[in-house]
């Protein structure tokens, strides 16, 4: 239901944004189609290694030794482990959210989770090898990816200070 | 009997052809990324096979190839969106609100375009790169995908409401909610000191 609601709206924008293309001649939408299929072509191959090959990545770094370095350990110790764990995660954003939510429930302190969660949406290597890389250029990737680093502390900082969540 | 199915029909002449057209930059097949991710997958594979035996490897290869083949539709209606958008924008418009010396205003957009974005990874770095071809800079891009990651609503509603419960959500997007302005900020900072002439 949820897939499907997305591929509607990715469809949708994407024919709304053909249209427009077309409004300025046949000629435009149809060189910037070839343009997107070529991308895709391009792409594919990347996408297929990283999509096929991150479930052995995944299989090989085991969620307990991710969970264990999110244990109860306060303080910023626990928040620069956090982050490391969050880079670390493999796999899509099931596996991240739930071993936050297994950290929480085992007594993790929430700002270290938060860290965490933050991390892993930010700089999680497998996505920034595994999407990222593939569209965008790499330097733009590794740049974005070193400039993220400071936030997930600035987070946890913030949670300390104001007791949430 | 000389035109095989099989044959390739001449890729060489297609691919000049192809970047002589085309302005934006050229993608190298092969890449040190890659190559890194290739070493990455290999060795674990092996490390799964030592573990669990050729079953072990066949189940993973059967469940990633159904998420890749799930996947492949979305991935090329990301690459139209990034192509459509790169046509459509009118460059100097983007390079005046999104480029260098668009100012806070520019992050700001950045964000709200990185909140508002639908769909998932299959669009925002297609888009992200088309911004980046367009005449954006590193800093208003970065505040765009950092906003996606972070304060973009499709991950949170779909993955992180039923998982971390409604409490921890919206705390984590609230204390969000800077972040992306800030990291733009930062990246423009860092990037006029690592390329005090422009883009290298």
């Amino acid at each position: 239901m949820n897939a499907l609601i997305i591929d509607i709206i990715l469809w949708g924008s994407v024919a709304a944004l053909g249209f427009m293309a077309w409004q300025r001649g046949r000629a435009v939408l149809v060189s910037s189609a070839r343009e997107g299929t070529m991308d895709f072509i391009n792409i594919v191959p990347r996408i297929a290694l990283g999509v096929i090959g991150s479930g052995y990545i995944a299989a090989i770094i085991p969620q307990q030794v991710i969970t264990g370095w999110l244990g109860p350990d306060s303080g910023w110790s626990g928040v620069l482990a956090a982050v490391i764990a969050g880079a670390t995660t493999p796999g899509g954003p099931v596996v991240g959210f739930s071993i936050g939510a297994v950290a929480l429930k085992s007594g993790g302190g929430s700002p270290q989770v938060l860290a965490y969660v933050i991390a892993w949406a930010l700089f999680a290597f497998q996505r920034l090898l595994l999407w990222e890389i593939p569209f965008m250029p790499a330097r733009f990737v590794w740049f974005r990816a070193a400039v993220s680093i400071p936030f997930p502390f600035l987070a946890a900082a913030i949670a300390m200070a104001i007791g949430k969540p | 009997m000389s035109e095989l199915p099989t044959k390739d029909p001449a890729p060489d002449a297609d691919d000049a052809a192809e970047s002589e057209a085309r302005p934006r930059p050229i993608r190298k097949p092969i890449s040190w990324s890659m190559i890194v991710i290739a070493v990455l997958v290999a060795v674990s594979a092996a490390l799964v096979y030592r573990r669990d035996g050729a079953d072990g490897v066949w189940e993973i290869l059967k469940h990633d190839l159904g998420l890749f083949g799930g996947i492949l539709p979305r991935v090329l209606a990301g690459c139209l969106l990034g192509a459509f958008i790169t046509e459509i924008l009118p460059h100097e418009k983007v390079s005046r609100s999104l480029g260098p010396k668009s100012g806070l205003k520019g992050l700001l957009i950045g964000t709200a375009f990185g909140a508002i974005l639908p769909g998932g990874p299959f669009t925002a770095y297609p888009v992200a790169s088309a911004l980046l071809t367009v005449g954006a800079d590193f800093g208003a891009t970065i505040a765009m995908v950092v906003s996606w990651t972070l304060i973009g609503y499709g991950r949170a509603i779909a993955w992180e409401l039923p998982i971390m419960g409604t409490d921890f959500t919206l705390w984590r997007i609230v204390i969000s909610l800077p972040l992306p302005i800030l990291a733009g900020a930062l990246g423009r900072f860092v990037y006029v000191r690592m390329y005090p002439k422009g883009a290298p």
